[in-house]
């Protein structure tokens, strides 16, 4: 089956595909509609920027995504909205229950939000704009033209700014990814998948596509005899009869992750008595990395290329966390296991694994990470403080941290499991109580034990444990989004505005 | 060694008293947190019960019923149903009895609500044993660990690990044996103040381990003397088993959004979950002794193979048990599992879906299989669905040990057998001082 010769890249749009690393300068942009006829004018016009390849890097890019309450208003039918995903209909805050699972408690929880907070206030469209340095205002001048007040009411911009690949912390970022495999070349049968591979089906990332256990995600699908507006999008794969609203779309997350950077940095410093090395081996055992990105495992794994240094690993070598502690950010994130454990070297081997047998206490405790996969494509913000003057007790506070931002095709198996097994989960591949060190929340378990706390495994055996730790990040927005491919983008555009429940 | 044992008190709610017995129900749980016991409550204070690992209310309803329609068979009428079941140490009747003694104005309270109980007339503890249903399959993570070992070992956990951190600087991390040797005249201290304890096993109960025995090797005897049966009705059984999975109807139904909140509410809120499914075996002779074999099978297994914290690739259940009710038409499943349901879901699909698959895909809106053990769990959508779509919200439900993981529970163990078997070489030493 290849396919990449004719994938349909000018459906899709750009950021499924490009980070748009070299485009700067951003602005983020929540809108709310307000005038449905002249927002749908300005959408059927929009130079919304897709994934196929120019000869020249393009000087300025445009991507949007649409809430639920988005597509409401723009008056897709109800039994169109219900193809898709419950998370997305429901919201990242219309559900108490979800927020408990995602960490949206204490100081994260929804009402303290700066946007998103309620069913009511998330934004019906989610606008991001990406130019050459300096060139931002232009474009945004160019792409809004002259609907572009009428049809919409600005809620609010989202700061971002570029600092060179470095997030607030002061760690190289957006080093590990994983690659789609566009020709769908890899298998996917759990029986060929034993280790770990960072080649993704692009069902994972994109709707209307295989995606990793071979099966297509749910998503509206529409019957082009009761609606004639459909004739012009893509056919479903997997139900020939219907066309795919979903195809070459996919979901957004994003969340405003606001960083305490001088906290950081301070606490740190007093656990390392102000020793500069122990203060950076202790962040890097934190993120698992090194702040100039370099993995603290080193090893080479077949199916990632020799050159990229940064991710020619797994966590296989070191199953006690001696040298990239368990609760390492990017191992919570990441932790690149296989669909078995290691050491499957034949059919006997495979089968004593199935059934569970030989195993260490500890191992076998995480799932298979092809599941849960991120395409990330966030931006910090905020002015640039350095490790070495965060420490200082005059250090300028300022609103600093990330515009995180995911693609997924499936929230609840990705995002969701991601931010809820992984990142917050007290218990995660069996470590004692302790959350995700850079974005968990402190909240004790309901017994009263308590969670503040890292540790690193070492190879003396007592555990290096940093006690007391505070609450480093503090969500500030978030919500879920579609975006949809450009043929779809033009469905719904092309929508009519009176409602069509009855008509055609 | 103390085994474990069940109990499940099940009886039809009185008509129109559903509404009641919920809201009487509502009232052991903690205020603020829907469907988790307060140990304390009046009615039944289930933290006094030190022999209860776990236990909940859950009111059985057959609000999947209809969907055996789709195999041209009509639904087969069903009451809603209290059921009432726990996990605990030790026997049954033992246990039924000490409840009958110490909570019994509220179990009667609770039960009257039920059709043939009276608050006035009946002998509690005979009206609950003659209500007690038995599983065909029963599951315990670790056979023999009992609610007060696992709570001294807690505390011993806990008060090494404080010690541990006070002594290391002034120790050093490799001064290992000096570091075991502070450890060790610790315990041996808090033991002597009465600050920890270390109960040694009750010795094990002499009929318990001949019925075992003879369960452990009678069973494949058996099974070894039927064996030639087997083979001759094998190639009949897969012609008859290809034959079904492709003809008998897939459902695919999406969960209702309502139903799905019902049942998180109650979830994430400790480290553990519980997990209630119901719903009807698929029609026919065939799938009915299928079902019942596999089970039968895996009933064997839990008890003689997946004792010792682990259920084939499975870490985080506790307990588990399968029941056939309704004249075998029916079939109830119970766990009490670590982490959050979608995570248990998707360990399934990936650990175990050839389990899931023979346990569940004779049941009534399972995915369809291919040779029993293919595909099913792995059809990611329609499985999720489904086990939503049958699953059960609780109206109370208790654990002893909140907070505790059964990964943690087997790791206190660990920790437990350095402190009495002091046979150690360095490495051994290392291992046991990264427990802590
Ligand atoms: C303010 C909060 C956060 C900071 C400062 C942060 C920082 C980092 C850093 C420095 C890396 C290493 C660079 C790399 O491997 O690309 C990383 C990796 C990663 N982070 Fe975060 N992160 C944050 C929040 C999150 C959240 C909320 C999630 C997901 C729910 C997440 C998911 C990931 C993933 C998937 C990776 C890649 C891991 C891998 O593939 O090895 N991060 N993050």
């Amino acid at each position: 089956m290849n396919k990449t010769s004719n994938f349909e890249f000018d459906d899709l749009q750009g950021l499924l595909r490009f980070g748009h690393g070299k485009l700067t300068d951003t602005c983020f942009m929540l809108l709310n509609i307000a005038d449905v006829n002249a927002a749908k004018q300005w959408l059927s016009a929009a130079p919304i920027t897709n994934a196929s390849t120019t000869d020249a890097l393009p000087d300025n890019a445009l991507q949007i995504a649409f809430s639920v309450e988005g597509l409401r208003m723009l008056k897709l039918k109800e039994s169109v909205i219900e193809g898709f995903s419950d998370e997305f209909i429901v919201g990242m805050t219309g559900d108490e229950s979800r927020s408990r699972r995602l960490g949206d408690v204490g100081d994260n929880t929804p009402s303290k939000w700066e946007w998103g907070g309620s069913e009511t206030a998330v934004p019906h469209v989610l606008l991001l704009l990406y130019a050459r340095q300096g060139e931002l205002d232009h474009w945004r001048t160019t792409v809004e033209g002259e609907h572009f007040a009428t049809a919409f009411h600005l809620l609010s911009q989202l700061p971002t700014q570029s600092i060179n690949e470095i997030e607030p912390f002061g760690f190289v970022d957006g080093i590990s990814q994983p690659t789609i495999d566009w020709m769908q070349k890899q298998s996917t049968d759990i029986h060929e998948r034993d280790r770990y591979s960072n080649l993704l089906a692009p069902g994972e990332m994109v709707l209307g596509y295989p995606n990793e256990y071979g099966y297509y995600t749910p998503r509206p699908l529409i019957d082009p005899q009761e609606d004639r507006l459909a004739a012009e999008l893509p056919d479903a794969e997997d139900e020939p009869r219907l066309k795919d609203l979903g195809r070459n779309g996919t979901y957004l997350v994003i969340r405003q992750l606001s960083q305490d950077v001088p906290g950081f940095w301070q606490f740190l410093d007093k656990e390392a008595a102000s020793d500069a090395d122990r203060r950076e081996q202790i962040a890097a055992a934190m993120v698992g990395r090194k702040r100039n990105g370099t993995p603290l495992i080193e090893q080479h794994i077949p199916g990632v290329a020799a050159e990229d240094h940064g991710n020619n690993f797994t966590f296989d070598l070191d199953p006690k966390g001696n040298h990239c502690p368990i609760g390492a950010h990017i191992r919570r994130a990441n932790p690149r296991t296989g669909d078995f454990p290691p050491g499957v070297t034949g059919l006997f081997s495979r089968l004593l694994k199935i059934l569970g047998f030989a195993q260490a206490p500890e191992e076998d405790l995480i799932a298979s990470s092809r599941f849960h996969r991120l395409l990330r494509r966030g931006r910090s913000y905020g002015p640039v403080l350095s490790p070495k003057d965060a420490v200082k007790p005059d250090a300028p506070a300022g609103d600093r941290g990330i515009q995180f931002i995911c693609l997924v095709a499936n929230i609840s198996r990705q995002f969701e499991f991601v931010q809820n097994a992984w990142m917050v989960n007290s218990k995660f591949g069996g470590v004692q109580n302790e959350r995700g060190p850079l974005v968990g929340h402190r909240k004790p378990l309901i017994d009263g034990q308590s969670t503040d706390h890292f540790n690193r495994p070492d190879a003396a055996g007592t555990m290096r444990t940093v006690c007391h730790l505070p609450q480093f990040v503090t969500v500030r927005g978030g919500g879920y989004f579609f975006m949809p491919g450009l043929r779809a983008l033009k469905y719904i555009a092309a929508t009519p505005a009176n409602g069509r429940d009855s008509a055609s | 060694m103390t085994p474990q044992s069940t109990f499940m008190i099940t009886a039809t709610v009185r008509v129109g008293e559903l509404k009641n017995l919920r809201a009487l129900l509502a009232s052991l749980n903690q205020e603020e947190i829907p469907g988790h016991a307060n140990p304390e409550n009046d009615l039944i204070p289930f933290g006094k019960f030190d022999r209860l690992h776990f236990a909940r209310f859950v009111i059985i309803e057959a609000k999947t019923a209809h969907e055996i329609t789709a195999f041209g068979v009509n639904p087969r009428p069903w009451r809603p149903t209290l059921a009432f079941l726990g996990d605990i140490d030790g026997d049954r009747v033992s246990f039924l009895t000490q409840l009958a003694e110490h909570a019994a104005s509220g179990l009667k309270q609770i039960f009257s609500y039920c059709e043939d109980f009276s608050e006035e007339d009946s002998d509690l503890l005979e009206w609950m044993k003659r209500h007690n249903v038995n599983q065909q399959a029963n599951y315990v993570n670790w056979i023999g660990r009992t609610v007060k070992q696992i709570h001294e070992e807690a505390a011993l956990h806990q008060s090494l690990s404080a010690y541990l951190q006070q002594i290391v600087d002034e120790v050093g991390r490799e001064n290992i044996r000096q570091l075991r040797q502070k450890l060790l005249s610790y315990v041996e201290m808090e033991k002597h103040k009465g600050r920890l304890t270390l109960t040694p096993p009750e010795p094990t109960p002499a009929g318990w381990k001949t019925k075992n025995l003879a369960h452990k090797f009678g069973v494949p005897l058996i099974l070894l003397l039927v064996s030639p049966i087997f083979l001759i009705i094998a190639p009949f059984f897969a012609i008859r088993l290809r034959m079904l999975e492709r003809s008998d109807p897939e459902l695919f139904i999406r969960t209702s959004r309502e139903h799905i909140k019902t049942l998180t509410v109650q979830e994430d809120w400790d480290v553990s979950n519980q997990y209630s499914v119901f719903g009807d075996v698929k029609p026919g002779l065939f799938r009915l002794l299928t079902f019942k074999f596999i089970v039968f099978l895996t009933d064997y297994i839990a008890k003689h193979i997946y004792n010792r914290g682990y259920l084939t690739r499975i870490k985080t259940i506790h307990f588990a048990r399968w029941v056939f009710v309704d004249n075998n038409h029916r079939v109830f499943f119970a766990s009490n599992y670590d982490g959050s349901h979608e995570s248990y879901m998707d360990d399934f699909i990936n650990k175990v879906g050839w389990g899931l698959n023979l346990l569940f895909s004779n049941g009534v809106g399972y995915p369809t299989t291919t040779w029993l053990i293919k595909d099913g769990a792995q059809r990611e959508h329609p499985f999720k669905y489904t086990q939503r779509r049958h699953q059960l919200p609780t109206e109370v439900w208790y654990k002893a040990y909140s907070g505790l993981t059964a990964v943690d529970l087997a790791r206190n163990s660990r920790i437990r057998q350095g402190v009495e078997n002091r046979q150690w070489n360095d490495a051994e030493l290392r291992e046991w001082l990264s427990l802590i």
